[in-house]
């Protein structure tokens, strides 16, 4: 198939597709005019079912808990599917590496990281962890969460290897504690929700007393806790899906890590 | 002005930039400025998100777009790149 | 006005599957999935938006304020940040693809038989 066939192919696709979005888009009320009942039936009882005030995780935690189950088994899947596939391929790297440790040594040429960058990275990370965490425990008053939490609290850790500190970056992160961190938060996660099951609820549900304030961390009973278990496990995953393609281009420049099995040899 | 139609212009603004930026990025043809070019439309793409008044989506997006995926492309670039 | 945010959407989605099927690099196509779907997440805000609503945040604000739907916020928040993940297994299926074959170019991959 010529690439001038393939493109006269989509034309005629994206034709087709053009005018089925076009005609279903004329059957929407226009932008602006939300008609549907779902969204002013959750306004107007969240905040007496739920006592928080930030209505989307609310919706995230709570009203669509079960989503959220199933969105966060994805990530675990893909960063459990990365550590397989990347994993295997470092086995064989390795094994072609014993044979030429001198020649890797040469062929790193990788130009050294500026001052500023390290210390301004060096500086960043403290305050970085800090706000990630307050992110993926204050879920139900700001606009905040657990997933954005998790990711800035990994972008900390991203930031000790930028900082030019990769092996203490390994060091950090080492890959058995961050696979049981993440088995934690998943599968902490499903205990909440069974925990209801097992009181006769129905799953996910939510079962701890509600507090007094609207909108304090200990107020809004499942949610606080269902965020920041999902906090950690969204870190876990990202720093778990960095490290592994870190050791990837480490391990091809010949990288430090892998020299210290080689260096007494 | 009043503000519903401040608040029209804005969203027709923005959708407007999100529109070029994606056309940007799929004729970008060179790695390196592929992640330059995604960096910049995830940075679009939150500010289109927060004048549709999702605040929530609009972290999302930024700490995603500007932070995990250019790093992990990066990242995976070095490693397929020919060794010079 | 009314359905412009719409055909912004359309515009993204074809744009998108242009550049995956001209493409000849397996990095550049995966940098189109991604403006693909952000297609989606434009749509669903765009369904949702109510003309005169706030954020659907009521810490300092009345509680009877007119709000935009926060169902489909809450989808698309959790969507970002999963797609980001399936981006990075996808980019190890691509670093392996160059292991084994030593190109990245869909136009060659595709005479490889297993």
């Amino acid at each position: 198939m010529t690439p001038k066939l393939r493109l006269w192919l989509f034309a005629i696709g994206a034709a087709g597709l053009v005018a089925c979005y076009l005609w279903a888009f004329g059957g929407l009320p226009g932008f602006g005019n939300y008609p549907g009942p779902y969204g002013p039936e959750i306004l107007k009882d969240a905040i007496p079912q739920t006592n928080a005030t930030g209505i989307v995780s609310a919706v995230n935690f709570d009203y669509r808990g079960f989503d959220t189950v199933g969105e966060e088994f994805i990530l675990f899947t893909a960063a459990a599917g990365m550590s397989v596939v990347l994993r295997r391929l470092r086995g064989e790297r390795q094994q072609e590496q014993d044979h030429s440790p001198a020649d890797e040594v040469m062929h790193r040429n990788v130009a050294p990281t500026s001052s500023a960058l390290r210390v301004a990275a060096l500086v960043l990370v403290g305050p970085t962890a800090l706000i990630g965490w307050w992110l993926a425990t204050h879920a139900q008053t700001n606009p905040s969460g657990g997933f954005q939490g998790g990711v800035i609290l990994a972008s900390a850790f991203m930031l000790v290897y930028l900082s030019g500190e990769s092996i203490a970056f390994r060091r950090l992160s080492p890959v058995d504690l961050l696979d049981v961190a993440e088995a934690m938060g998943a599968g902490g996660f499903a205990a909440v929700g069974l925990a209801a099951v097992a009181q006769g609820l129905p799953f996910l549900y939510n079962y701890l007393p509600l507090g007094g304030s609207p909108g304090a961390v200990s107020s809004s009973g499942t949610i606080a806790l269902i965020s920041f278990l999902v906090g950690i496990e969204v870190a876990a995953a990202f720093i778990l899906i960095t490290g592994e393609l870190l050791e990837q281009t480490l391990l091809r420049g010949g990288g430090r890590g892998g020299r210290q099995k080689e260096g007494s040899g | 002005m009043t503000p519903h139609a401040v608040m029209q212009v804005l969203q027709v603004v923005a959708l407007v930039l999100v529109a070029a930026g994606a056309t940007v990025v799929v004729r970008t043809r060179q790695r390196v400025r592929l992640v330059i070019a995604l960096s910049a439309y995830g940075m679009l793409l939150a500010i289109l998100f927060f004048v549709f008044q999702a605040p929530d989506v609009t972290l999302s997006e930024l700490t995603v777009g500007a932070i995990a995926l250019p790093l992990i492309l990066l990242l995976a670039i070095s490693k397929v790149r020919k060794p010079e | 006005m009314a359905v412009f945010p719409f055909l912004v959407v359309a515009w993204i989605v074809v744009v998108g599957l242009y550049g995956l099927i001209t493409s000849r690099d397996l990095i550049h196509q995966i940098v189109c999935l991604i403006v693909v779907q952000s297609s989606t997440y434009v749509l669903l805000l765009g369904v949702g938006y109510v003309t005169g609503g706030v954020a659907p945040y009521f810490y300092d604000i009345g509680r009877h304020a007119l709000a935009v739907d926060p169902v489909v916020q809450a989808l698309a928040l959790t969507d970002v940040v999963v797609e980001a993940a399936v981006t990075a297994l996808l980019l190890s299926l691509a670093v392996q693809a160059h292991k084994k074959f030593g190109t990245l170019d869909p136009h060659d991959l595709a005479e490889f038989k297993g």
